[in-house]
Protein backbone atom coordinates (compact mmCIF):
# COMPACT_ATOMS: atom_id res chain seq x y z
CA UNK A 1 0.00 0.00 0.00
CA UNK A 2 2.65 2.45 1.06
CA UNK A 3 4.77 1.57 -1.93
CA UNK A 4 1.96 2.41 -4.31
CA UNK A 5 1.13 5.72 -2.61
CA UNK A 6 4.72 6.83 -2.79
CA UNK A 7 5.08 5.73 -6.39
CA UNK A 8 2.25 8.09 -7.34
CA UNK A 9 4.07 11.09 -5.92
CA UNK A 10 6.09 12.37 -8.85
CA UNK A 11 9.47 13.77 -7.69
CA UNK A 12 11.98 11.23 -6.51
CA UNK A 13 9.44 8.49 -7.07
CA UNK A 14 11.83 6.08 -8.69
CA UNK A 15 14.33 6.45 -5.93
CA UNK A 16 11.74 5.86 -3.25
CA UNK A 17 10.47 2.83 -5.08
CA UNK A 18 13.92 1.43 -5.45
CA UNK A 19 14.77 1.86 -1.78
CA UNK A 20 11.46 0.30 -0.75
CA UNK A 21 12.07 -2.46 -3.20
CA UNK A 22 15.46 -3.01 -1.64
CA UNK A 23 14.04 -2.88 1.83
CA UNK A 24 11.13 -5.25 1.38
CA UNK A 25 12.24 -7.64 -1.31
CA UNK A 26 15.99 -7.87 -1.14
CA UNK A 27 16.97 -7.13 2.44
CA UNK A 28 15.25 -10.12 4.10
CA UNK A 29 16.99 -12.39 1.63
CA UNK A 30 20.30 -10.85 2.61
CA UNK A 31 19.74 -12.29 6.09
CA UNK A 32 18.14 -15.49 4.86
CA UNK A 33 20.33 -16.54 1.97
CA UNK A 34 22.98 -18.55 3.89
CA UNK A 35 20.22 -20.61 5.52
CA UNK A 36 18.41 -21.14 2.22
CA UNK A 37 21.59 -22.10 0.36
CA UNK A 38 22.67 -24.60 3.00
CA UNK A 39 19.26 -26.22 3.44
CA UNK A 40 18.88 -26.40 -0.32
CA UNK A 41 22.31 -27.89 -0.94
CA UNK A 42 22.51 -30.26 2.02
CA UNK A 43 18.90 -31.30 2.47
CA UNK A 44 16.61 -30.59 -0.46
CA UNK A 45 18.95 -31.59 -3.31
CA UNK A 46 19.96 -34.88 -1.62
CA UNK A 47 16.27 -35.54 -0.94
CA UNK A 48 15.50 -35.39 -4.66
CA UNK A 49 18.66 -37.34 -5.52
CA UNK A 50 17.63 -39.92 -2.90
CA UNK A 51 14.22 -40.36 -4.49
CA UNK A 52 15.91 -40.86 -7.85
CA UNK A 53 18.19 -43.51 -6.29
CA UNK A 54 15.17 -45.63 -5.50
CA UNK A 55 14.71 -46.18 -9.25
CA UNK A 56 18.35 -47.15 -9.75
CA UNK A 57 20.66 -49.96 -8.88
CA UNK A 58 23.46 -48.38 -6.85
CA UNK A 59 25.44 -50.78 -4.70
CA UNK A 60 29.00 -49.76 -3.92
CA UNK A 61 30.00 -53.39 -3.55
CA UNK A 62 28.72 -54.04 -7.04
CA UNK A 63 30.00 -51.07 -9.07
CA UNK A 64 29.47 -52.55 -12.55
CA UNK A 65 25.82 -53.14 -12.00
CA UNK A 66 24.66 -49.53 -11.75
CA UNK A 67 21.91 -48.00 -13.82
CA UNK A 68 18.21 -47.25 -14.01
CA UNK A 69 16.05 -50.22 -13.16
CA UNK A 70 12.59 -48.67 -13.08
CA UNK A 71 10.36 -50.12 -10.40
CA UNK A 72 12.46 -53.21 -9.76
CA UNK A 73 13.49 -52.03 -6.26
CA UNK A 74 9.86 -51.48 -5.36
CA UNK A 75 8.88 -54.94 -6.59
CA UNK A 76 11.66 -56.36 -4.45
CA UNK A 77 10.45 -54.33 -1.47
CA UNK A 78 6.90 -55.63 -1.88
CA UNK A 79 8.07 -59.23 -1.59
CA UNK A 80 10.69 -58.50 1.10
CA UNK A 81 9.55 -60.18 4.32
CA UNK A 82 12.06 -58.14 6.35
CA UNK A 83 10.36 -54.95 5.18
CA UNK A 84 6.95 -56.04 6.46
CA UNK A 85 8.43 -57.20 9.77
CA UNK A 86 10.19 -53.83 10.08
CA UNK A 87 6.92 -52.02 9.34
CA UNK A 88 5.12 -53.93 12.06
CA UNK A 89 7.99 -53.31 14.49
CA UNK A 90 7.88 -49.59 13.68
CA UNK A 91 4.27 -49.42 14.85
CA UNK A 92 5.04 -51.44 17.98
CA UNK A 93 8.09 -49.32 18.85
CA UNK A 94 6.37 -46.00 18.20
CA UNK A 95 3.13 -46.85 19.98
CA UNK A 96 4.59 -48.14 23.25
CA UNK A 97 7.32 -45.49 23.37
CA UNK A 98 4.83 -42.68 22.90
CA UNK A 99 2.30 -44.10 25.32
CA UNK A 100 4.74 -44.43 28.23
CA UNK A 101 6.57 -41.18 27.44
CA UNK A 102 3.25 -39.37 27.46
CA UNK A 103 1.84 -40.92 30.65
CA UNK A 104 5.06 -40.50 32.63
CA UNK A 105 5.63 -37.05 31.13
CA UNK A 106 2.14 -35.94 32.15
CA UNK A 107 2.68 -37.23 35.68
CA UNK A 108 5.98 -35.38 35.95
CA UNK A 109 4.47 -32.17 34.57
CA UNK A 110 1.62 -32.33 37.12
CA UNK A 111 4.14 -32.84 39.93
CA UNK A 112 6.30 -29.95 38.74
CA UNK A 113 3.23 -27.75 38.63
CA UNK A 114 2.90 -28.02 42.43
CA UNK A 115 5.18 -26.58 45.08
CA UNK A 116 7.63 -28.63 47.10
CA UNK A 117 10.98 -28.31 48.78
CA UNK A 118 13.98 -28.36 46.43
CA UNK A 119 11.91 -28.03 43.28
CA UNK A 120 14.56 -26.25 41.18
CA UNK A 121 17.19 -28.91 41.83
CA UNK A 122 14.66 -31.71 41.32
CA UNK A 123 13.65 -30.26 37.97
CA UNK A 124 17.25 -29.98 36.79
CA UNK A 125 17.98 -33.58 37.81
CA UNK A 126 14.90 -35.22 36.27
CA UNK A 127 15.44 -33.35 33.01
CA UNK A 128 19.03 -34.55 32.83
CA UNK A 129 18.34 -37.66 30.67
CA UNK A 130 17.28 -35.33 27.88
CA UNK A 131 20.83 -33.93 27.76
CA UNK A 132 22.54 -37.31 27.70
CA UNK A 133 23.84 -38.00 24.17
CA UNK A 134 21.62 -40.63 22.54
CA UNK A 135 24.44 -43.07 21.79
CA UNK A 136 25.35 -42.97 25.47
CA UNK A 137 21.75 -43.54 26.61
CA UNK A 138 21.68 -46.53 24.29
CA UNK A 139 24.96 -47.96 25.60
CA UNK A 140 24.02 -47.32 29.22
CA UNK A 141 20.72 -49.16 28.88
CA UNK A 142 22.32 -51.98 26.92
CA UNK A 143 24.75 -52.37 29.83
CA UNK A 144 21.94 -52.22 32.40
CA UNK A 145 20.23 -55.12 30.63
CA UNK A 146 23.46 -57.13 30.51
CA UNK A 147 23.41 -59.70 33.33
CA UNK A 148 27.20 -59.59 33.63
CA UNK A 149 27.37 -55.99 34.81
CA UNK A 150 23.79 -54.69 34.91
CA UNK A 151 21.31 -55.14 37.77
CA UNK A 152 18.09 -55.21 35.73
CA UNK A 153 18.05 -58.91 34.74
CA UNK A 154 18.69 -59.93 38.36
CA UNK A 155 15.93 -57.67 39.62
CA UNK A 156 13.50 -58.91 37.00
CA UNK A 157 14.34 -62.50 37.87
CA UNK A 158 13.81 -61.77 41.55
CA UNK A 159 10.41 -60.26 40.77
CA UNK A 160 9.49 -63.30 38.73
CA UNK A 161 9.30 -61.44 35.40
CA UNK A 162 12.16 -63.52 34.01
CA UNK A 163 12.71 -67.19 34.80
CA UNK A 164 16.46 -66.60 35.18
CA UNK A 165 18.64 -63.51 34.80
CA UNK A 166 19.44 -63.38 31.09
CA UNK A 167 19.83 -60.52 28.59
CA UNK A 168 16.43 -59.63 27.14
CA UNK A 169 18.18 -57.89 24.24
CA UNK A 170 19.07 -61.36 22.96
CA UNK A 171 15.53 -62.70 23.21
CA UNK A 172 13.50 -62.11 20.02
CA UNK A 173 10.27 -62.09 22.05
CA UNK A 174 11.36 -59.33 24.43
CA UNK A 175 14.26 -57.53 22.74
CA UNK A 176 12.18 -54.54 21.57
CA UNK A 177 11.40 -53.60 25.18
CA UNK A 178 15.08 -52.75 25.74
CA UNK A 179 15.24 -49.85 23.28
CA UNK A 180 11.71 -48.84 24.29
CA UNK A 181 12.85 -48.55 27.93
CA UNK A 182 15.80 -46.40 26.85
CA UNK A 183 13.51 -44.29 24.70
CA UNK A 184 11.05 -43.74 27.55
CA UNK A 185 13.89 -42.70 29.84
CA UNK A 186 15.22 -40.29 27.23
CA UNK A 187 11.84 -38.87 26.13
CA UNK A 188 9.93 -38.26 29.38
CA UNK A 189 11.61 -34.87 30.00
CA UNK A 190 10.55 -33.61 26.59
CA UNK A 191 6.88 -34.41 27.24
CA UNK A 192 7.10 -33.05 30.79
CA UNK A 193 8.58 -29.75 29.62
CA UNK A 194 6.02 -29.26 26.86
CA UNK A 195 3.05 -30.19 29.05
CA UNK A 196 4.37 -28.11 31.96
CA UNK A 197 4.40 -25.02 29.73
CA UNK A 198 0.78 -25.75 28.81
CA UNK A 199 -0.22 -26.40 32.44
CA UNK A 200 1.21 -23.07 33.54
CA UNK A 201 -0.96 -21.26 31.03
CA UNK A 202 -4.20 -22.52 32.64
CA UNK A 203 -5.70 -19.61 34.63
CA UNK A 204 -5.62 -20.32 38.38
CA UNK A 205 -9.07 -18.77 38.98
CA UNK A 206 -10.66 -21.76 37.31
CA UNK A 207 -9.34 -24.06 40.03
CA UNK A 208 -10.37 -21.62 42.76
CA UNK A 209 -13.88 -21.42 41.34
CA UNK A 210 -14.07 -25.20 41.11
CA UNK A 211 -12.91 -25.54 44.71
CA UNK A 212 -15.55 -23.07 45.91
CA UNK A 213 -18.18 -25.09 44.06
CA UNK A 214 -17.00 -28.17 45.95
CA UNK A 215 -15.22 -30.03 43.14
CA UNK A 216 -12.88 -32.85 44.11
CA UNK A 217 -9.29 -32.90 42.90
CA UNK A 218 -10.15 -35.63 40.42
CA UNK A 219 -13.08 -33.59 39.08
CA UNK A 220 -10.98 -30.48 38.52
CA UNK A 221 -8.35 -32.64 36.81
CA UNK A 222 -10.79 -34.20 34.35
CA UNK A 223 -13.01 -31.13 33.90
CA UNK A 224 -10.40 -28.35 33.78
CA UNK A 225 -6.86 -29.65 33.34
CA UNK A 226 -7.41 -32.28 30.66
CA UNK A 227 -9.66 -30.19 28.38
CA UNK A 228 -7.19 -27.30 28.58
CA UNK A 229 -4.24 -29.57 27.84
CA UNK A 230 -5.97 -31.48 25.04
CA UNK A 231 -4.79 -29.38 22.07
CA UNK A 232 -1.19 -29.32 23.32
CA UNK A 233 -1.29 -33.06 23.99
CA UNK A 234 -2.64 -33.73 20.53
CA UNK A 235 -0.01 -31.62 18.76
CA UNK A 236 2.89 -32.93 20.83
CA UNK A 237 1.87 -36.58 20.47
CA UNK A 238 1.37 -36.22 16.73
CA UNK A 239 4.70 -34.53 16.06
CA UNK A 240 6.54 -36.80 18.44
CA UNK A 241 5.11 -39.86 16.68
CA UNK A 242 6.86 -38.84 13.48
CA UNK A 243 10.08 -38.12 15.31
CA UNK A 244 10.12 -41.47 17.12
CA UNK A 245 9.22 -43.45 14.01
CA UNK A 246 12.32 -41.91 12.39
CA UNK A 247 14.53 -42.39 15.43
CA UNK A 248 17.08 -45.10 14.69
CA UNK A 249 20.04 -44.38 17.02
CA UNK A 250 18.87 -46.24 20.12
CA UNK A 251 17.91 -49.44 18.33
CA UNK A 252 20.97 -49.42 16.10
CA UNK A 253 23.34 -49.12 19.06
CA UNK A 254 21.48 -51.48 21.41
CA UNK A 255 20.60 -54.37 19.13
CA UNK A 256 21.55 -53.43 15.56
CA UNK A 257 18.07 -54.60 14.54
CA UNK A 258 18.58 -58.13 15.83
CA UNK A 259 18.14 -60.77 17.06
CA UNK A 260 16.60 -62.18 13.89
CA UNK A 261 15.25 -58.75 12.87
CA UNK A 262 12.99 -58.69 15.92
CA UNK A 263 13.94 -55.07 16.65
CA UNK A 264 14.41 -53.90 13.08
CA UNK A 265 12.29 -50.79 12.39
CA UNK A 266 12.13 -49.05 9.03
CA UNK A 267 14.68 -46.36 9.86
CA UNK A 268 17.25 -48.85 11.18
CA UNK A 269 16.60 -51.02 8.14
CA UNK A 270 17.43 -48.01 5.94
CA UNK A 271 20.62 -47.38 7.87
CA UNK A 272 21.86 -50.98 7.94
CA UNK A 273 21.12 -51.38 4.23
CA UNK A 274 23.04 -48.21 3.40
CA UNK A 275 25.85 -48.53 5.93
CA UNK A 276 26.54 -52.26 6.17
CA UNK A 277 25.47 -53.49 2.73
CA UNK A 278 26.26 -50.21 0.94
CA UNK A 279 23.20 -50.84 -1.20
CA UNK A 280 22.11 -47.23 -1.74
CA UNK A 281 19.40 -48.00 -4.27
CA UNK A 282 17.48 -50.33 -2.01
CA UNK A 283 18.07 -48.18 1.09
CA UNK A 284 16.51 -45.24 -0.75
CA UNK A 285 13.55 -47.39 -1.75
CA UNK A 286 12.83 -48.24 1.89
CA UNK A 287 13.27 -44.56 2.71
CA UNK A 288 10.72 -43.52 0.10
CA UNK A 289 8.29 -46.09 1.52
CA UNK A 290 8.79 -44.64 5.01
CA UNK A 291 8.31 -41.12 3.64
CA UNK A 292 5.03 -42.14 1.98
CA UNK A 293 3.77 -43.69 5.21
CA UNK A 294 4.67 -40.53 7.15
CA UNK A 295 2.97 -38.38 4.49
CA UNK A 296 -0.22 -40.43 4.76
CA UNK A 297 -0.03 -40.05 8.53
CA UNK A 298 0.43 -36.28 8.18
CA UNK A 299 -2.57 -36.02 5.85
CA UNK A 300 -4.74 -37.90 8.34
CA UNK A 301 -3.47 -35.55 11.04
CA UNK A 302 -4.29 -32.41 9.09
CA UNK A 303 -7.75 -33.77 8.37
CA UNK A 304 -8.26 -34.62 12.04
CA UNK A 305 -7.05 -31.18 13.09
CA UNK A 306 -9.53 -29.54 10.78
CA UNK A 307 -12.32 -31.57 12.37
CA UNK A 308 -11.13 -30.82 15.90
CA UNK A 309 -10.64 -27.11 15.34
CA UNK A 310 -14.16 -26.66 13.97
CA UNK A 311 -15.56 -27.97 17.26
CA UNK B 1 -14.60 -35.01 59.32
CA UNK B 2 -11.46 -32.95 59.73
CA UNK B 3 -9.61 -36.08 60.82
CA UNK B 4 -10.44 -37.90 57.57
CA UNK B 5 -9.51 -34.84 55.51
CA UNK B 6 -6.16 -34.49 57.22
CA UNK B 7 -5.50 -38.21 56.89
CA UNK B 8 -6.33 -37.94 53.19
CA UNK B 9 -3.89 -35.07 52.94
CA UNK B 10 -1.15 -37.09 54.62
CA UNK B 11 -1.74 -39.94 52.22
CA UNK B 12 -1.62 -37.52 49.29
CA UNK B 13 1.59 -35.94 50.54
CA UNK B 14 3.24 -39.31 51.01
CA UNK B 15 2.07 -40.34 47.56
CA UNK B 16 3.47 -37.17 46.08
CA UNK B 17 6.88 -37.63 47.64
CA UNK B 18 6.90 -41.28 46.60
CA UNK B 19 6.22 -40.16 43.02
CA UNK B 20 8.99 -37.56 43.24
CA UNK B 21 11.39 -40.23 44.49
CA UNK B 22 10.35 -42.57 41.68
CA UNK B 23 11.05 -39.97 38.99
CA UNK B 24 14.35 -39.01 40.56
CA UNK B 25 15.45 -42.65 40.78
CA UNK B 26 14.32 -43.42 37.26
CA UNK B 27 16.18 -40.41 35.84
CA UNK B 28 19.40 -40.82 37.78
CA UNK B 29 19.86 -44.56 38.33
CA UNK B 30 21.23 -45.41 34.85
CA UNK B 31 23.74 -42.57 35.08
CA UNK B 32 24.68 -43.60 38.59
CA UNK B 33 25.32 -47.14 37.39
CA UNK B 34 27.51 -45.86 34.55
CA UNK B 35 29.57 -43.88 37.04
CA UNK B 36 29.65 -46.76 39.51
CA UNK B 37 31.10 -49.29 37.07
CA UNK B 38 33.56 -46.67 35.84
CA UNK B 39 35.06 -46.24 39.31
CA UNK B 40 34.91 -49.92 40.32
CA UNK B 41 38.25 -51.76 40.10
CA UNK B 42 38.24 -54.44 37.39
CA UNK B 43 38.64 -57.27 39.87
CA UNK B 44 35.44 -56.33 41.70
CA UNK B 45 33.14 -55.81 38.70
CA UNK B 46 32.04 -59.44 38.46
CA UNK B 47 32.19 -60.45 42.10
CA UNK B 48 30.10 -57.47 43.22
CA UNK B 49 27.61 -57.66 40.34
CA UNK B 50 24.54 -55.88 41.65
CA UNK B 51 25.92 -54.23 44.78
CA UNK B 52 24.75 -50.64 44.82
CA UNK B 53 27.98 -49.20 46.23
CA UNK B 54 31.34 -50.74 45.32
CA UNK B 55 33.62 -51.64 48.23
CA UNK B 56 36.62 -49.93 46.60
CA UNK B 57 37.10 -46.99 44.26
CA UNK B 58 39.65 -46.37 41.55
CA UNK B 59 40.34 -43.74 38.94
CA UNK B 60 42.50 -46.18 37.04
CA UNK B 61 39.91 -46.66 34.30
CA UNK B 62 39.84 -42.93 33.60
CA UNK B 63 43.63 -42.79 33.55
CA UNK B 64 43.82 -45.66 31.05
CA UNK B 65 41.14 -44.15 28.84
CA UNK B 66 42.72 -40.70 28.78
CA UNK B 67 46.37 -41.67 28.44
CA UNK B 68 46.48 -45.05 26.72
CA UNK B 69 43.65 -44.91 24.19
CA UNK B 70 42.68 -42.53 21.38
CA UNK B 71 39.75 -41.11 23.29
CA UNK B 72 41.42 -37.79 23.91
CA UNK B 73 41.76 -37.36 20.13
CA UNK B 74 38.10 -38.37 19.60
CA UNK B 75 37.10 -35.94 22.31
CA UNK B 76 39.03 -33.17 20.60
CA UNK B 77 37.49 -34.00 17.19
CA UNK B 78 34.03 -33.93 18.69
CA UNK B 79 34.73 -30.60 20.35
CA UNK B 80 35.85 -29.10 17.02
CA UNK B 81 32.80 -30.45 15.21
CA UNK B 82 30.33 -29.44 17.91
CA UNK B 83 31.71 -25.95 18.44
CA UNK B 84 32.07 -25.39 14.70
CA UNK B 85 28.51 -26.51 14.11
CA UNK B 86 27.16 -24.49 17.01
CA UNK B 87 28.97 -21.34 15.89
CA UNK B 88 27.97 -21.44 12.20
CA UNK B 89 24.43 -22.60 12.92
CA UNK B 90 23.83 -19.85 15.44
CA UNK B 91 25.25 -17.19 13.11
CA UNK B 92 23.18 -18.31 10.11
CA UNK B 93 20.04 -19.01 12.14
CA UNK B 94 20.26 -15.60 13.79
CA UNK B 95 20.13 -14.00 10.34
CA UNK B 96 17.23 -16.16 9.21
CA UNK B 97 15.35 -15.75 12.49
CA UNK B 98 15.78 -11.97 12.25
CA UNK B 99 14.38 -11.97 8.72
CA UNK B 100 11.35 -14.02 9.83
CA UNK B 101 10.77 -11.84 12.85
CA UNK B 102 11.13 -8.39 11.29
CA UNK B 103 10.13 -8.60 7.63
CA UNK B 104 7.10 -9.74 5.73
CA UNK B 105 8.09 -10.63 2.21
CA UNK B 106 7.13 -12.72 -0.79
CA UNK B 107 7.88 -16.39 -0.28
CA UNK B 108 8.08 -16.22 3.53
CA UNK B 109 5.36 -18.80 4.07
CA UNK B 110 6.94 -21.10 1.51
CA UNK B 111 10.35 -20.93 3.16
CA UNK B 112 8.87 -21.57 6.61
CA UNK B 113 6.93 -24.53 5.20
CA UNK B 114 10.08 -26.00 3.65
CA UNK B 115 11.93 -25.60 6.95
CA UNK B 116 9.12 -27.38 8.79
CA UNK B 117 9.16 -30.19 6.26
CA UNK B 118 12.90 -30.71 6.77
CA UNK B 119 12.06 -31.44 10.42
CA UNK B 120 9.55 -34.09 9.42
CA UNK B 121 11.13 -36.28 6.83
CA UNK B 122 13.45 -39.09 7.88
CA UNK B 123 16.95 -37.62 7.76
CA UNK B 124 18.28 -41.12 7.11
CA UNK B 125 16.62 -40.82 3.75
CA UNK B 126 19.43 -38.57 2.55
CA UNK B 127 22.29 -40.51 4.09
CA UNK B 128 23.12 -42.32 0.82
CA UNK B 129 23.05 -39.21 -1.43
CA UNK B 130 25.07 -37.25 1.12
CA UNK B 131 27.67 -40.00 1.25
CA UNK B 132 27.92 -39.95 -2.54
CA UNK B 133 28.17 -36.15 -2.72
CA UNK B 134 30.73 -35.92 0.09
CA UNK B 135 32.76 -38.75 -1.47
CA UNK B 136 32.59 -36.99 -4.84
CA UNK B 137 33.99 -33.82 -3.26
CA UNK B 138 36.77 -35.83 -1.66
CA UNK B 139 35.64 -34.81 1.82
CA UNK B 140 35.14 -38.24 3.38
CA UNK B 141 36.92 -38.58 6.73
CA UNK B 142 37.09 -34.83 7.19
CA UNK B 143 35.59 -32.90 10.06
CA UNK B 144 34.63 -30.09 7.65
CA UNK B 145 32.03 -32.28 5.94
CA UNK B 146 30.50 -33.14 9.31
CA UNK B 147 30.32 -29.47 10.30
CA UNK B 148 28.61 -28.51 7.03
CA UNK B 149 26.09 -31.36 7.22
CA UNK B 150 25.26 -30.81 10.91
CA UNK B 151 24.95 -27.06 10.39
CA UNK B 152 22.36 -27.57 7.67
CA UNK B 153 20.44 -30.10 9.79
CA UNK B 154 20.24 -27.80 12.78
CA UNK B 155 19.42 -24.54 10.99
CA UNK B 156 15.62 -24.96 10.82
CA UNK B 157 15.21 -25.63 14.54
CA UNK B 158 17.73 -22.95 15.51
CA UNK B 159 15.99 -20.47 13.22
CA UNK B 160 12.61 -20.95 14.89
CA UNK B 161 14.28 -20.66 18.26
CA UNK B 162 16.08 -17.43 17.31
CA UNK B 163 12.87 -16.06 15.80
CA UNK B 164 11.11 -16.53 19.13
CA UNK B 165 13.91 -14.59 20.86
CA UNK B 166 13.75 -11.75 18.30
CA UNK B 167 9.97 -11.64 18.57
CA UNK B 168 10.37 -10.93 22.27
CA UNK B 169 12.38 -7.75 21.58
CA UNK B 170 10.11 -4.77 20.92
CA UNK B 171 10.39 -3.39 17.40
CA UNK B 172 10.21 0.18 18.73
CA UNK B 173 13.77 -0.08 20.02
CA UNK B 174 15.35 -0.47 16.61
CA UNK B 175 12.88 1.92 15.05
CA UNK B 176 13.97 4.55 17.56
CA UNK B 177 17.61 3.88 16.72
CA UNK B 178 16.84 4.11 13.02
CA UNK B 179 15.01 7.42 13.58
CA UNK B 180 18.17 8.68 15.21
CA UNK B 181 20.10 7.93 12.04
CA UNK B 182 21.29 4.37 12.41
CA UNK B 183 21.05 2.13 9.38
CA UNK B 184 19.12 -1.09 9.96
CA UNK B 185 22.34 -3.02 10.15
CA UNK B 186 23.77 -0.62 12.74
CA UNK B 187 20.56 -0.86 14.74
CA UNK B 188 20.86 -4.63 14.57
CA UNK B 189 24.44 -4.57 15.74
CA UNK B 190 24.15 -1.93 18.46
CA UNK B 191 20.64 -2.40 19.81
CA UNK B 192 19.29 -5.83 18.97
CA UNK B 193 22.46 -7.89 19.22
CA UNK B 194 23.23 -7.10 22.88
CA UNK B 195 19.63 -7.90 23.81
CA UNK B 196 19.68 -11.29 22.08
CA UNK B 197 22.90 -12.46 23.73
CA UNK B 198 21.06 -14.85 26.07
CA UNK B 199 19.10 -16.19 23.09
CA UNK B 200 22.28 -16.67 21.09
CA UNK B 201 23.78 -18.50 24.05
CA UNK B 202 20.79 -20.81 24.36
CA UNK B 203 20.81 -21.60 20.64
CA UNK B 204 24.53 -22.28 20.81
CA UNK B 205 23.91 -24.71 23.66
CA UNK B 206 21.07 -26.57 21.96
CA UNK B 207 23.01 -27.00 18.74
CA UNK B 208 26.14 -28.05 20.60
CA UNK B 209 24.32 -30.84 22.43
CA UNK B 210 22.67 -31.99 19.20
CA UNK B 211 25.97 -32.10 17.31
CA UNK B 212 27.76 -33.75 20.22
CA UNK B 213 25.40 -36.72 20.21
CA UNK B 214 24.96 -37.27 16.46
CA UNK B 215 26.06 -40.79 15.55
CA UNK B 216 24.69 -42.24 12.33
CA UNK B 217 25.94 -39.65 9.83
CA UNK B 218 29.33 -39.60 11.53
CA UNK B 219 29.51 -43.40 11.24
CA UNK B 220 28.76 -43.15 7.55
CA UNK B 221 31.13 -40.30 6.71
CA UNK B 222 34.07 -41.10 9.00
CA UNK B 223 35.96 -44.36 8.89
CA UNK B 224 39.55 -43.31 9.61
CA UNK B 225 40.61 -43.51 13.22
CA UNK B 226 42.15 -40.05 13.40
CA UNK B 227 39.00 -38.26 12.25
CA UNK B 228 36.54 -40.14 14.46
CA UNK B 229 34.18 -38.21 16.68
CA UNK B 230 33.51 -39.40 20.20
CA UNK B 231 30.33 -41.41 19.45
CA UNK B 232 31.99 -43.21 16.54
CA UNK B 233 35.14 -43.86 18.55
CA UNK B 234 33.22 -45.16 21.54
CA UNK B 235 31.10 -47.48 19.41
CA UNK B 236 34.20 -48.83 17.66
CA UNK B 237 35.85 -49.35 21.03
CA UNK B 238 32.77 -51.17 22.36
CA UNK B 239 32.65 -53.54 19.41
CA UNK B 240 36.40 -54.23 19.63
CA UNK B 241 37.02 -54.49 23.38
CA UNK B 242 33.60 -55.46 24.66
CA UNK B 243 34.94 -56.85 27.92
CA UNK B 244 36.77 -53.79 29.20
CA UNK B 245 33.66 -52.70 31.07
CA UNK B 246 35.38 -50.22 33.36
CA UNK B 247 37.13 -48.47 30.50
CA UNK B 248 34.03 -48.33 28.30
CA UNK B 249 32.03 -46.74 31.10
CA UNK B 250 34.83 -44.35 31.97
CA UNK B 251 34.79 -43.22 28.33
CA UNK B 252 31.01 -42.89 28.59
CA UNK B 253 31.32 -40.67 31.64
CA UNK B 254 33.79 -38.48 29.74
CA UNK B 255 31.29 -38.13 26.87
CA UNK B 256 28.71 -37.00 29.40
CA UNK B 257 30.74 -34.08 30.76
CA UNK B 258 30.32 -31.49 27.95
CA UNK B 259 26.62 -32.33 27.56
CA UNK B 260 26.03 -31.84 31.26
CA UNK B 261 27.90 -28.54 31.31
CA UNK B 262 25.87 -27.21 28.42
CA UNK B 263 22.70 -28.61 29.94
CA UNK B 264 23.26 -26.62 33.13
CA UNK B 265 23.76 -23.58 30.95
CA UNK B 266 20.67 -23.95 28.74
CA UNK B 267 18.37 -25.39 31.38
CA UNK B 268 16.63 -22.04 31.85
CA UNK B 269 15.72 -21.92 28.17
CA UNK B 270 14.44 -25.48 27.90
CA UNK B 271 10.78 -24.56 27.90
CA UNK B 272 11.15 -21.87 25.27
CA UNK B 273 13.47 -24.00 23.16
CA UNK B 274 11.47 -27.16 23.10
CA UNK B 275 8.11 -25.51 22.66
CA UNK B 276 9.17 -23.11 19.93
CA UNK B 277 10.75 -25.86 17.89
CA UNK B 278 8.12 -28.33 19.08
CA UNK B 279 9.49 -30.90 16.68
CA UNK B 280 12.96 -31.74 17.74
CA UNK B 281 14.14 -33.39 20.89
Amino acid sequence: MIARAQANAVPGATRARRSLYLQYLVEPFFYLSPAIVLIGAVMMVPLIVGISYSFQSIALLNPFDTGWVGLQNYAELWSDRKFWIALENTFFWTFWSILFQFLLGLGLALLLNTDFFGKKLFQALVFLPWAVPTFLSALTWAWLFNPVIGPLPHWMAALGILSEPYNILGDPQLAMWGPIAANIWFGVPFFAITLLAALQSIPGELYEAAEIDGATAWQSFTKITLPFLAPMIAITVMLRTIWIANFADLIYVMTGGGPANSTQILSTYIFTTAFRKLDFGYASTIAVALLVILLLYAIVLLWLRKKLVRI
Amino acid sequence: MTATVSRRNTVLTIGKYAALAFYLGFALFPLYWLLKIAVTPDTLIFSEGTRLVPSAFTFGNFMTVVFQTDFLAYFWNSLIVSFGTAFFTTLIAAGAGYAFSRFSFAGKRLIIAVMLITQMFPLLMIIAPIYKIVAGLGLLNSLTSLIIVYTAFNIPFATFLMQSFFDAIPKDLEEAAMMDGCSRFQALRKVVFPLTLPGLGATLGFVFTAAWSELLFALMLISKNDAMTFPVGLLTFVSKFSVDWGQMMAAGVLALIPSCLFFLFIQRYLVQGLTSGAVKG
